[in-house]
Protein backbone atom coordinates (compact mmCIF):
# COMPACT_ATOMS: atom_id res chain seq x y z
CA UNK A 1 0.00 0.00 0.00
CA UNK A 2 2.53 2.50 0.91
CA UNK A 3 4.69 2.95 -2.02
CA UNK A 4 8.36 4.61 -1.53
CA UNK A 5 7.00 7.76 -3.99
CA UNK A 6 6.36 10.47 -1.93
CA UNK A 7 3.48 12.86 -3.75
CA UNK A 8 2.37 16.26 -2.82
CA UNK A 9 -0.32 14.44 -0.76
CA UNK A 10 2.29 13.24 1.67
CA UNK A 11 3.45 17.05 2.25
CA UNK A 12 0.51 18.28 2.36
CA UNK A 13 -0.45 15.55 5.35
CA UNK A 14 2.40 16.59 7.08
CA UNK A 15 1.51 20.23 7.19
CA UNK A 16 -1.86 19.51 8.46
CA UNK A 17 -0.64 17.81 11.35
CA UNK A 18 1.92 20.05 11.97
CA UNK A 19 -1.13 22.36 12.17
CA UNK A 20 -3.68 20.14 14.58
CA UNK A 21 0.09 20.08 16.81
CA UNK A 22 0.15 23.29 17.25
CA UNK A 23 -3.52 23.66 18.11
CA UNK A 24 -3.24 20.90 20.43
CA UNK A 25 -0.30 22.33 22.40
CA UNK A 26 -0.46 26.34 21.92
CA UNK A 27 -3.04 25.98 24.84
CA UNK A 28 -0.84 24.29 27.00
CA UNK A 29 2.46 26.54 26.23
CA UNK A 30 -0.23 30.05 26.70
CA UNK A 31 -0.67 28.77 30.63
CA UNK A 32 2.66 27.86 31.08
CA UNK A 33 4.00 31.28 29.56
CA UNK A 34 1.44 33.10 31.48
CA UNK A 35 2.20 31.72 34.71
CA UNK A 36 5.97 32.51 34.48
CA UNK A 37 5.10 36.07 33.05
CA UNK A 38 4.69 39.30 35.34
CA UNK A 39 1.15 39.62 36.18
CA UNK A 40 0.53 42.99 35.04
CA UNK A 41 2.04 42.87 32.10
CA UNK A 42 0.01 39.88 31.00
CA UNK A 43 -3.11 42.24 31.46
CA UNK A 44 -2.24 44.16 27.91
CA UNK A 45 -2.46 40.82 25.97
CA UNK A 46 -2.48 37.63 27.17
CA UNK A 47 -1.94 35.50 23.42
CA UNK A 48 1.65 34.51 23.70
CA UNK A 49 3.50 31.52 24.46
CA UNK A 50 6.97 32.71 25.83
CA UNK A 51 7.17 34.76 29.21
CA UNK A 52 7.79 38.72 27.93
CA UNK A 53 9.01 39.49 31.29
CA UNK A 54 10.07 36.09 33.02
CA UNK A 55 9.27 35.69 36.98
CA UNK A 56 8.43 33.21 39.70
CA UNK A 57 6.46 35.70 41.57
CA UNK A 58 3.16 33.76 40.79
CA UNK A 59 4.12 30.33 41.73
CA UNK A 60 6.17 32.06 45.16
CA UNK A 61 2.71 33.44 45.92
CA UNK A 62 0.80 30.40 45.42
CA UNK A 63 2.82 28.24 47.30
CA UNK A 64 3.18 30.60 50.24
CA UNK A 65 0.02 32.36 50.24
CA UNK A 66 -2.37 30.94 47.92
CA UNK A 67 -3.53 28.28 49.97
CA UNK A 68 -2.69 25.02 47.50
CA UNK A 69 -0.42 23.15 49.87
CA UNK A 70 -3.32 21.29 51.56
CA UNK A 71 -5.16 20.66 48.30
CA UNK A 72 -2.13 19.80 46.93
CA UNK A 73 -1.57 16.88 50.33
CA UNK A 74 -4.96 15.86 49.81
CA UNK A 75 -4.55 15.68 46.50
CA UNK A 76 -1.39 13.17 46.67
CA UNK A 77 -2.85 11.08 49.43
CA UNK A 78 -6.15 10.32 47.34
CA UNK A 79 -4.45 9.37 44.32
CA UNK A 80 -1.62 7.07 46.15
CA UNK A 81 -3.93 5.75 49.06
CA UNK A 82 -6.61 5.35 46.31
CA UNK A 83 -4.57 3.50 43.77
CA UNK A 84 -2.88 1.37 46.30
CA UNK A 85 -6.17 0.14 47.49
CA UNK A 86 -7.73 -0.48 44.36
CA UNK A 87 -4.86 -2.51 42.72
CA UNK A 88 -4.66 -4.41 46.04
CA UNK A 89 -8.65 -4.97 45.82
CA UNK A 90 -8.99 -5.47 42.56
CA UNK A 91 -5.87 -7.92 42.07
CA UNK A 92 -7.72 -10.32 44.82
CA UNK A 93 -10.90 -10.15 43.64
CA UNK A 94 -9.98 -10.72 39.69
CA UNK A 95 -8.24 -13.97 41.25
CA UNK A 96 -11.01 -15.18 43.04
CA UNK A 97 -13.03 -14.85 40.01
CA UNK A 98 -10.63 -16.22 37.75
CA UNK A 99 -10.90 -19.66 39.34
CA UNK A 100 -13.31 -21.91 37.93
CA UNK A 101 -13.81 -24.25 40.53
CA UNK A 102 -14.78 -21.41 43.07
CA UNK A 103 -18.67 -22.41 44.00
CA UNK A 104 -19.83 -18.53 43.18
CA UNK A 105 -17.41 -17.96 40.83
CA UNK A 106 -20.53 -17.65 38.54
CA UNK A 107 -22.40 -15.74 40.97
CA UNK A 108 -20.17 -13.12 41.48
CA UNK A 109 -19.26 -12.25 38.37
CA UNK A 110 -22.48 -11.68 37.55
CA UNK A 111 -22.91 -9.85 40.41
CA UNK A 112 -20.07 -7.30 39.27
CA UNK A 113 -20.61 -7.37 35.42
CA UNK A 114 -24.58 -6.09 35.98
CA UNK A 115 -23.21 -2.39 37.26
CA UNK A 116 -21.68 -1.66 34.29
CA UNK A 117 -24.51 -1.66 32.60
CA UNK A 118 -27.36 -0.51 35.18
CA UNK A 119 -27.01 2.46 37.90
CA UNK A 120 -28.49 4.14 40.32
CA UNK A 121 -28.47 7.63 39.32
CA UNK A 122 -26.58 10.58 40.63
CA UNK A 123 -29.17 11.33 43.86
CA UNK A 124 -29.96 7.72 45.18
CA UNK A 125 -25.73 7.73 45.17
CA UNK A 126 -25.12 10.80 46.91
CA UNK A 127 -28.39 10.15 49.33
CA UNK A 128 -26.72 6.84 50.54
CA UNK A 129 -23.14 8.50 50.99
CA UNK A 130 -23.99 11.73 53.00
CA UNK A 131 -27.21 11.11 54.17
CA UNK A 132 -27.24 7.24 55.12
CA UNK A 133 -23.05 6.88 55.54
CA UNK A 134 -22.60 10.03 56.84
CA UNK A 135 -19.41 10.05 54.85
CA UNK A 136 -19.68 13.74 53.74
CA UNK A 137 -16.48 15.55 54.28
CA UNK A 138 -14.41 12.42 55.38
CA UNK A 139 -11.62 11.48 53.79
CA UNK A 140 -12.79 7.85 52.98
CA UNK A 141 -15.39 9.45 50.19
CA UNK A 142 -12.45 9.76 48.10
CA UNK A 143 -11.66 5.52 48.38
CA UNK A 144 -14.51 3.90 49.36
CA UNK A 145 -17.35 3.98 46.74
CA UNK A 146 -14.88 4.04 43.97
CA UNK A 147 -12.73 1.86 45.40
CA UNK A 148 -13.08 -0.86 42.12
CA UNK A 149 -13.46 -0.41 38.53
CA UNK A 150 -15.43 -3.42 37.06
CA UNK A 151 -13.36 -2.83 34.06
CA UNK A 152 -10.26 -2.87 35.40
CA UNK A 153 -11.23 -6.12 37.36
CA UNK A 154 -11.86 -7.65 33.91
CA UNK A 155 -8.96 -6.60 32.94
CA UNK A 156 -6.77 -8.33 35.15
CA UNK A 157 -8.71 -11.44 35.29
CA UNK A 158 -8.07 -12.13 31.75
CA UNK A 159 -4.62 -11.51 32.23
CA UNK A 160 -4.76 -14.60 34.92
CA UNK A 161 -7.05 -16.40 32.68
CA UNK A 162 -3.78 -16.52 30.10
CA UNK A 163 -1.59 -17.76 32.80
CA UNK A 164 -0.52 -21.19 32.96
CA UNK A 165 -2.42 -23.30 35.50
CA UNK A 166 0.22 -25.68 36.28
CA UNK A 167 2.53 -22.93 38.00
CA UNK A 168 -1.13 -22.91 40.38
CA UNK A 169 -1.10 -26.19 40.46
CA UNK A 170 2.54 -26.91 41.28
CA UNK A 171 2.15 -24.35 44.30
CA UNK A 172 -0.96 -26.05 45.30
CA UNK A 173 0.94 -29.15 45.91
CA UNK A 174 3.66 -27.78 47.85
CA UNK A 175 0.64 -26.91 50.60
CA UNK A 176 -0.25 -23.36 49.66
CA UNK A 177 -3.55 -21.93 50.69
CA UNK A 178 -5.53 -19.65 48.14
CA UNK A 179 -4.34 -16.65 49.66
CA UNK A 180 -0.70 -17.79 49.36
CA UNK A 181 -0.88 -18.74 45.41
CA UNK A 182 -2.28 -15.52 44.83
CA UNK A 183 0.05 -13.18 46.90
CA UNK A 184 2.95 -15.48 46.23
CA UNK A 185 2.50 -16.90 42.57
CA UNK A 186 -0.07 -15.00 40.96
CA UNK A 187 0.70 -11.26 41.85
CA UNK A 188 4.43 -11.24 40.65
CA UNK A 189 3.55 -12.63 37.26
CA UNK A 190 1.12 -9.57 37.21
CA UNK A 191 3.50 -7.00 37.11
CA UNK A 192 2.26 -5.74 33.16
CA UNK A 193 -1.45 -5.47 34.29
CA UNK A 194 -1.12 -4.28 37.57
CA UNK A 195 0.94 -1.83 36.04
CA UNK A 196 -2.32 -0.52 33.49
CA UNK A 197 -4.48 -0.83 36.32
CA UNK A 198 -2.68 1.78 39.00
CA UNK A 199 -1.69 4.13 36.27
CA UNK A 200 -5.52 3.93 35.50
CA UNK A 201 -6.55 4.41 39.01
CA UNK A 202 -3.89 7.08 39.74
CA UNK A 203 -5.00 9.07 36.48
CA UNK A 204 -8.65 9.41 37.27
CA UNK A 205 -8.19 9.89 41.38
CA UNK A 206 -5.58 12.82 40.62
CA UNK A 207 -8.09 14.38 38.03
CA UNK A 208 -11.42 13.73 39.68
CA UNK A 209 -13.33 16.19 40.75
CA UNK A 210 -17.38 15.30 40.94
CA UNK A 211 -16.55 13.56 44.52
CA UNK A 212 -15.11 16.60 45.93
CA UNK A 213 -17.83 18.97 44.37
CA UNK A 214 -20.84 16.52 45.81
CA UNK A 215 -19.33 14.89 48.89
CA UNK A 216 -16.29 16.80 51.01
CA UNK A 217 -15.67 20.48 50.13
CA UNK A 218 -14.02 21.04 53.05
CA UNK A 219 -11.13 18.40 51.96
CA UNK A 220 -10.38 20.34 48.87
CA UNK A 221 -8.14 18.93 46.33
CA UNK A 222 -6.44 20.34 43.44
CA UNK A 223 -9.01 20.36 40.69
CA UNK A 224 -11.14 21.75 43.24
CA UNK A 225 -9.11 24.14 44.35
CA UNK A 226 -8.77 25.37 40.77
CA UNK A 227 -12.24 25.55 40.77
CA UNK A 228 -12.66 27.74 43.36
CA UNK A 229 -10.07 30.24 41.82
CA UNK A 230 -12.38 30.42 38.72
CA UNK A 231 -15.53 30.70 39.86
CA UNK A 232 -14.14 33.44 42.24
CA UNK A 233 -12.34 34.99 38.99
CA UNK A 234 -15.81 34.89 36.58
CA UNK A 235 -17.81 36.88 39.26
CA UNK A 236 -15.20 39.49 38.06
CA UNK A 237 -15.35 38.78 34.76
CA UNK A 238 -12.14 37.09 34.44
CA UNK A 239 -10.00 39.93 35.82
CA UNK A 240 -7.67 40.68 32.97
CA UNK A 241 -8.43 44.55 33.00
CA UNK A 242 -9.42 45.68 36.12
CA UNK A 243 -7.26 44.63 38.57
CA UNK A 244 -4.97 47.35 40.19
CA UNK A 245 -1.76 48.05 39.03
CA UNK A 246 0.04 47.70 42.01
CA UNK A 247 -0.70 44.04 42.97
CA UNK A 248 1.97 42.00 41.84
CA UNK A 249 -0.23 39.05 41.15
CA UNK A 250 -4.37 39.23 39.61
CA UNK A 251 -6.39 36.03 39.92
CA UNK A 252 -5.45 35.24 36.42
CA UNK A 253 -1.95 34.58 37.38
CA UNK A 254 -2.46 32.79 40.02
CA UNK A 255 -4.90 30.22 38.01
CA UNK A 256 -2.60 29.86 35.64
CA UNK A 257 -0.07 28.76 37.99
CA UNK A 258 -2.14 26.50 39.89
CA UNK A 259 -3.01 25.28 36.62
CA UNK A 260 0.33 23.97 35.41
CA UNK A 261 0.61 22.57 39.19
CA UNK A 262 -1.90 20.29 38.69
CA UNK A 263 -1.60 19.48 34.77
CA UNK A 264 2.44 18.51 35.23
CA UNK A 265 1.73 15.27 36.95
CA UNK A 266 -0.29 13.87 34.22
CA UNK A 267 2.14 15.64 31.29
CA UNK A 268 4.94 13.89 33.16
CA UNK A 269 3.19 10.34 33.35
CA UNK A 270 0.63 10.01 29.94
CA UNK A 271 3.51 9.25 27.67
CA UNK A 272 4.04 5.84 29.20
CA UNK A 273 0.77 5.53 30.30
CA UNK A 274 -1.07 5.78 27.16
CA UNK A 275 0.83 2.82 25.81
CA UNK A 276 -1.17 0.66 28.11
CA UNK A 277 -3.79 2.86 28.04
CA UNK A 278 -4.38 2.31 24.48
CA UNK A 279 -3.14 -1.50 25.17
CA UNK A 280 -6.64 -1.88 27.57
CA UNK A 281 -8.99 0.04 25.34
CA UNK A 282 -8.40 -2.55 21.88
CA UNK A 283 -8.07 -5.50 24.12
CA UNK A 284 -12.28 -5.58 23.70
CA UNK A 285 -14.72 -7.30 25.62
CA UNK A 286 -14.00 -10.16 27.28
CA UNK A 287 -16.39 -12.53 28.02
CA UNK A 288 -16.62 -16.11 30.03
CA UNK B 1 -11.98 -16.87 24.57
CA UNK B 2 -10.74 -18.61 27.67
CA UNK B 3 -6.44 -18.56 27.77
CA UNK B 4 -4.40 -21.36 27.36
CA UNK B 5 -4.33 -22.07 30.69
CA UNK B 6 -7.74 -21.85 31.80
CA UNK B 7 -9.20 -25.29 33.36
CA UNK B 8 -12.04 -27.20 31.71
CA UNK B 9 -15.38 -25.91 33.33
CA UNK B 10 -16.43 -28.46 35.55
CA UNK B 11 -19.91 -30.26 35.99
CA UNK B 12 -22.05 -28.15 38.49
CA UNK B 13 -20.91 -28.31 42.01
CA UNK B 14 -22.88 -29.13 44.92
CA UNK B 15 -22.48 -26.40 47.75
CA UNK B 16 -21.93 -28.07 50.90
CA UNK B 17 -20.05 -26.83 53.96
CA UNK B 18 -17.14 -29.10 53.42
CA UNK B 19 -16.97 -27.20 49.87
CA UNK B 20 -17.29 -23.93 51.48
CA UNK B 21 -14.30 -24.77 54.39
CA UNK B 22 -12.16 -25.65 51.51
CA UNK B 23 -12.86 -22.75 49.07
CA UNK B 24 -12.51 -20.30 52.38
CA UNK B 25 -10.06 -18.37 51.46
CA UNK B 26 -11.37 -17.45 48.04
CA UNK B 27 -14.61 -16.58 50.08
CA UNK B 28 -12.56 -14.18 52.08
CA UNK B 29 -10.93 -12.45 49.06
CA UNK B 30 -14.37 -12.19 47.35
CA UNK B 31 -17.02 -11.96 50.18
CA UNK B 32 -15.88 -8.14 51.53
CA UNK B 33 -16.23 -6.76 47.42
CA UNK B 34 -19.47 -8.25 47.34
CA UNK B 35 -21.00 -6.54 50.28
CA UNK B 36 -19.20 -3.42 48.86
CA UNK B 37 -21.05 -3.70 45.55
CA UNK B 38 -23.93 -4.70 46.72
CA UNK B 39 -23.69 -1.54 48.95
CA UNK B 40 -22.69 1.53 46.90
CA UNK B 41 -24.15 0.06 43.66
CA UNK B 42 -27.43 -2.22 44.27
CA UNK B 43 -28.94 -0.01 47.18
CA UNK B 44 -29.14 2.65 44.99
CA UNK B 45 -30.81 1.30 42.61
CA UNK B 46 -33.74 0.27 45.29
CA UNK B 47 -33.26 4.23 45.75
CA UNK B 48 -35.32 4.37 42.06
CA UNK B 49 -38.40 3.38 44.15
CA UNK B 50 -38.00 7.57 45.61
CA UNK B 51 -38.96 8.77 42.30
CA UNK B 52 -42.54 7.24 42.81
CA UNK B 53 -42.71 8.90 46.30
CA UNK B 54 -42.45 11.99 48.44
CA UNK B 55 -38.76 12.80 49.72
CA UNK B 56 -37.65 15.69 51.31
CA UNK B 57 -35.19 15.83 53.99
CA UNK B 58 -37.74 16.07 57.17
CA UNK B 59 -39.29 12.60 55.06
CA UNK B 60 -35.97 10.67 54.27
CA UNK B 61 -35.46 8.95 57.55
CA UNK B 62 -38.82 7.81 57.07
CA UNK B 63 -38.65 3.76 55.90
CA UNK B 64 -38.64 3.83 52.52
CA UNK B 65 -42.23 1.46 52.77
CA UNK B 66 -43.83 4.37 54.76
CA UNK B 67 -43.31 7.16 52.91
CA UNK B 68 -46.26 8.50 50.59
CA UNK B 69 -46.93 7.48 47.84
CA UNK B 70 -47.47 10.02 45.10
CA UNK B 71 -47.33 7.72 41.62
CA UNK B 72 -46.02 10.20 38.61
CA UNK B 73 -46.71 13.06 40.30
CA UNK B 74 -42.78 13.84 40.42
CA UNK B 75 -42.89 13.27 36.90
CA UNK B 76 -45.21 15.82 36.06
CA UNK B 77 -44.05 17.65 38.51
CA UNK B 78 -40.44 17.62 36.69
CA UNK B 79 -42.17 18.25 33.37
CA UNK B 80 -43.89 21.36 34.51
CA UNK B 81 -40.81 22.80 35.69
CA UNK B 82 -40.07 26.18 33.86
CA UNK B 83 -36.54 24.98 33.25
CA UNK B 84 -37.47 21.68 31.84
CA UNK B 85 -38.27 22.19 28.07
CA UNK B 86 -35.08 24.35 27.39
CA UNK B 87 -32.93 22.01 29.29
CA UNK B 88 -34.00 19.20 27.25
CA UNK B 89 -33.38 21.28 24.04
CA UNK B 90 -30.03 22.31 25.70
CA UNK B 91 -29.01 18.08 26.26
CA UNK B 92 -30.70 17.29 22.98
CA UNK B 93 -29.18 19.96 20.50
CA UNK B 94 -25.62 19.33 22.17
CA UNK B 95 -25.82 15.68 22.21
CA UNK B 96 -26.56 15.92 18.74
CA UNK B 97 -24.21 18.22 17.46
CA UNK B 98 -21.23 16.83 19.30
CA UNK B 99 -22.45 13.39 17.46
CA UNK B 100 -21.95 14.83 14.20
CA UNK B 101 -18.94 16.95 14.74
CA UNK B 102 -17.43 14.36 17.29
CA UNK B 103 -17.69 11.71 14.88
CA UNK B 104 -16.70 13.21 11.26
CA UNK B 105 -13.62 15.08 13.34
CA UNK B 106 -12.47 11.68 14.86
CA UNK B 107 -12.98 9.70 11.16
CA UNK B 108 -11.25 12.45 9.58
CA UNK B 109 -8.42 12.68 12.06
CA UNK B 110 -7.72 8.66 11.70
CA UNK B 111 -8.10 8.74 8.23
CA UNK B 112 -5.43 11.16 7.84
CA UNK B 113 -3.10 9.83 10.24
CA UNK B 114 -3.45 6.19 8.40
CA UNK B 115 -2.12 8.10 5.14
CA UNK B 116 1.04 9.89 6.76
CA UNK B 117 3.88 7.67 5.63
CA UNK B 118 6.06 9.15 7.74
CA UNK B 119 6.73 6.89 10.65
CA UNK B 120 8.15 8.77 13.07
CA UNK B 121 5.93 12.05 12.78
CA UNK B 122 3.29 9.97 12.80
CA UNK B 123 3.95 8.82 16.42
CA UNK B 124 4.93 11.86 17.98
CA UNK B 125 1.51 13.62 16.07
CA UNK B 126 -0.63 10.49 17.78
CA UNK B 127 1.42 10.91 21.21
CA UNK B 128 0.76 14.54 21.82
CA UNK B 129 -3.13 14.38 20.53
CA UNK B 130 -3.73 11.89 23.70
CA UNK B 131 -2.80 14.84 26.25
CA UNK B 132 -5.72 16.63 26.43
CA UNK B 133 -7.97 13.43 26.73
CA UNK B 134 -5.84 12.56 29.83
CA UNK B 135 -6.23 16.33 31.36
CA UNK B 136 -9.36 16.76 33.96
CA UNK B 137 -12.06 19.07 32.80
CA UNK B 138 -10.97 21.40 35.32
CA UNK B 139 -8.07 21.83 33.93
CA UNK B 140 -9.20 22.06 30.35
CA UNK B 141 -11.69 25.09 32.16
CA UNK B 142 -9.25 27.14 33.05
CA UNK B 143 -7.22 26.76 29.82
CA UNK B 144 -10.69 27.12 27.62
CA UNK B 145 -10.83 30.42 29.39
CA UNK B 146 -7.95 31.83 28.03
CA UNK B 147 -9.24 31.11 24.71
CA UNK B 148 -12.62 31.70 24.51
CA UNK B 149 -13.35 34.45 27.42
CA UNK B 150 -13.98 37.94 26.25
CA UNK B 151 -10.22 39.38 25.81
CA UNK B 152 -8.95 35.57 25.41
CA UNK B 153 -6.60 34.22 22.25
CA UNK B 154 -9.45 33.86 19.94
CA UNK B 155 -10.81 37.60 20.55
CA UNK B 156 -6.99 38.48 20.28
CA UNK B 157 -6.60 36.65 16.91
CA UNK B 158 -9.81 38.15 15.42
CA UNK B 159 -9.06 41.44 16.60
CA UNK B 160 -12.18 42.10 18.06
CA UNK B 161 -14.36 41.13 21.08
CA UNK B 162 -16.32 37.73 19.79
CA UNK B 163 -18.19 37.11 22.61
CA UNK B 164 -17.64 33.54 22.29
CA UNK B 165 -18.54 32.69 25.74
CA UNK B 166 -20.62 35.20 27.17
CA UNK B 167 -23.42 35.46 24.36
CA UNK B 168 -26.44 33.76 25.63
CA UNK B 169 -27.33 31.79 22.55
CA UNK B 170 -26.90 28.56 21.37
CA UNK B 171 -23.28 29.57 20.12
CA UNK B 172 -22.28 28.33 23.42
CA UNK B 173 -22.78 24.69 22.47
CA UNK B 174 -20.92 25.09 19.42
CA UNK B 175 -17.96 26.02 21.79
CA UNK B 176 -19.01 23.09 24.26
CA UNK B 177 -18.76 20.86 21.09
CA UNK B 178 -15.02 22.33 19.91
CA UNK B 179 -13.97 21.89 23.57
CA UNK B 180 -14.70 18.52 23.46
CA UNK B 181 -13.70 17.58 20.16
CA UNK B 182 -10.28 19.05 20.70
CA UNK B 183 -9.66 17.22 24.07
CA UNK B 184 -10.90 13.71 22.58
CA UNK B 185 -9.88 14.17 18.69
CA UNK B 186 -6.76 11.75 18.62
CA UNK B 187 -8.30 9.55 21.86
CA UNK B 188 -11.64 8.96 19.65
CA UNK B 189 -9.02 8.29 16.44
CA UNK B 190 -7.91 5.07 18.24
CA UNK B 191 -10.62 2.79 17.68
CA UNK B 192 -11.28 3.48 14.02
CA UNK B 193 -7.09 3.69 13.19
CA UNK B 194 -7.49 -0.23 14.95
CA UNK B 195 -10.18 -1.14 12.94
CA UNK B 196 -8.63 0.16 9.62
CA UNK B 197 -5.81 -1.99 10.40
CA UNK B 198 -8.12 -4.90 10.46
CA UNK B 199 -8.55 -4.39 6.75
CA UNK B 200 -7.41 -6.69 4.26
CA UNK B 201 -4.19 -5.06 3.03
CA UNK B 202 -4.85 -7.34 -0.34
CA UNK B 203 -7.67 -4.81 -1.38
CA UNK B 204 -5.48 -1.86 -1.43
CA UNK B 205 -3.04 -4.20 -3.50
CA UNK B 206 -5.74 -4.96 -6.25
CA UNK B 207 -7.15 -1.43 -5.97
CA UNK B 208 -3.59 -0.18 -6.68
CA UNK B 209 -3.25 -2.47 -9.86
CA UNK B 210 -6.62 -0.76 -11.02
CA UNK B 211 -5.05 2.01 -10.69
CA UNK B 212 -7.17 3.80 -7.90
CA UNK B 213 -5.80 7.33 -6.40
CA UNK B 214 -5.28 7.92 -2.61
CA UNK B 215 -8.93 9.21 -2.34
CA UNK B 216 -10.40 6.76 -4.56
CA UNK B 217 -8.87 3.96 -1.62
CA UNK B 218 -9.95 6.15 1.34
CA UNK B 219 -13.37 6.03 -0.27
CA UNK B 220 -13.68 2.59 -1.27
CA UNK B 221 -11.78 0.83 0.57
CA UNK B 222 -10.97 2.42 4.14
CA UNK B 223 -14.14 4.39 4.63
CA UNK B 224 -16.22 0.91 4.24
CA UNK B 225 -14.27 -1.40 5.73
CA UNK B 226 -14.39 0.91 9.03
CA UNK B 227 -18.14 1.38 8.23
CA UNK B 228 -19.49 -1.46 11.18
CA UNK B 229 -16.98 0.33 13.62
CA UNK B 230 -18.67 3.68 12.90
CA UNK B 231 -22.17 2.17 13.01
CA UNK B 232 -21.85 0.10 16.41
CA UNK B 233 -20.30 3.76 17.82
CA UNK B 234 -23.44 5.85 16.61
CA UNK B 235 -25.98 3.67 18.01
CA UNK B 236 -24.30 4.08 21.43
CA UNK B 237 -23.43 7.37 21.09
CA UNK B 238 -27.03 7.91 20.40
CA UNK B 239 -28.31 5.58 23.32
CA UNK B 240 -26.37 7.99 25.40
CA UNK B 241 -27.78 11.36 23.86
CA UNK B 242 -29.50 12.51 27.30
CA UNK B 243 -26.41 11.46 29.44
CA UNK B 244 -24.80 14.97 29.01
CA UNK B 245 -22.30 15.17 31.57
CA UNK B 246 -22.61 17.96 34.38
CA UNK B 247 -19.46 18.12 35.40
CA UNK B 248 -18.44 19.23 32.10
CA UNK B 249 -21.10 21.95 31.48
CA UNK B 250 -20.93 23.15 34.89
CA UNK B 251 -17.20 23.86 34.17
CA UNK B 252 -17.92 25.42 31.09
CA UNK B 253 -20.81 27.54 31.94
CA UNK B 254 -21.08 31.11 33.71
CA UNK B 255 -23.68 33.40 34.56
CA UNK B 256 -24.42 34.76 31.65
CA UNK B 257 -24.94 31.52 29.49
CA UNK B 258 -26.38 29.47 31.75
CA UNK B 259 -30.13 29.57 30.54
CA UNK B 260 -28.12 27.27 27.13
CA UNK B 261 -25.66 24.68 29.42
CA UNK B 262 -28.15 23.69 31.57
CA UNK B 263 -28.69 19.60 30.69
CA UNK B 264 -30.97 16.76 32.18
CA UNK B 265 -28.04 15.77 34.90
CA UNK B 266 -27.58 19.29 35.94
CA UNK B 267 -30.83 19.78 36.31
CA UNK B 268 -31.64 16.75 38.15
CA UNK B 269 -28.84 17.97 40.40
CA UNK B 270 -30.41 21.20 41.01
CA UNK B 271 -33.51 20.16 42.24
CA UNK B 272 -32.43 17.20 43.74
CA UNK B 273 -29.39 18.19 45.62
CA UNK B 274 -29.64 21.94 45.55
CA UNK B 275 -33.27 22.23 46.15
CA UNK B 276 -33.26 19.14 48.28
CA UNK B 277 -36.30 17.33 46.54
CA UNK B 278 -34.99 13.94 46.40
CA UNK B 279 -37.96 12.46 44.50
CA UNK B 280 -38.15 15.09 42.09
CA UNK B 281 -34.05 14.54 41.33
CA UNK B 282 -34.59 10.63 41.40
CA UNK B 283 -37.68 11.28 38.79
CA UNK B 284 -35.78 12.80 36.47
CA UNK B 285 -32.57 10.06 36.68
CA UNK B 286 -34.79 7.84 35.81
CA UNK B 287 -36.66 9.54 33.10
CA UNK B 288 -32.90 10.09 31.39
CA UNK B 289 -32.17 6.29 32.01
CA UNK B 290 -35.67 5.13 30.90
CA UNK B 291 -35.44 7.50 27.44
CA UNK B 292 -31.62 6.35 27.34
CA UNK B 293 -32.33 2.75 26.37
CA UNK B 294 -35.54 3.35 24.41
CA UNK B 295 -32.98 5.82 22.53
CA UNK B 296 -31.04 2.65 22.29
CA UNK B 297 -34.03 -0.11 20.61
CA UNK B 298 -34.55 2.90 18.32
CA UNK B 299 -31.54 3.39 16.74
CA UNK B 300 -30.32 -0.17 17.24
CA UNK B 301 -33.72 -1.14 14.96
CA UNK B 302 -32.64 2.08 12.84
CA UNK B 303 -29.51 0.46 12.24
CA UNK B 304 -30.94 -3.21 11.11
CA UNK B 305 -33.25 -1.98 9.18
CA UNK B 306 -30.95 0.23 6.25
CA UNK B 307 -29.10 -3.26 6.41
CA UNK B 308 -26.50 -2.67 8.97
CA UNK B 309 -25.30 -4.93 11.76
CA UNK B 310 -27.06 -4.66 14.83
CA UNK B 311 -25.64 -4.11 18.37
CA UNK B 312 -28.05 -6.20 20.45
Amino acid sequence: MKNLHKTWFDYFLVVVFAFILVITLYPFLNVLAISLNDATDTLKNINFIFPRKFTLTNYKYVFEEGGILQPLFISIAKTVIGTLAGVICTAMLAYTLSRRDFVFHKLFTMIFVITMYVGGGLIPEYLLIVRTLHLGNNFLVYIIPGLIWVYNMILVRSFIDGLPIALQEAAKLDGANDFQIWYIVIMPLCTPVIATIALYYAVGQWNSFMDTYLYAKKLPTLQYKLYEIMSQATMQLDTHTTTNATQAVTPMAIRMAVTVVATVPIIIVYPFVQKYFVGGMTLGSVKD
Amino acid sequence: MAGKGAKVVQKKQKITMGLLWKQRYLLMMSLPFVIWIIIFKYIPLWGWTMAFQEVKPATFAIPIWERPFVGFENFIKAFEDRLFQQTMINTIGISILQIAVGTVVAIAFAVLLNELVFSGFKKVTQTISYLPHFVSWVIIASIAKNIFNDGGVMDSLAGTNLHLMSTNSPLIWLVIVLIECWKEMGWSAIIYLSSMAGIDPGLYEAAQIDGANRFQKIWHITLPGIRPTIVVLLIMSIGGALNVGMERQMLLSNALVQDHTMVLSWFSYMRGIKSSDYGLGTALGVFQSVVGVALLLIANKIASMVGEDKLV
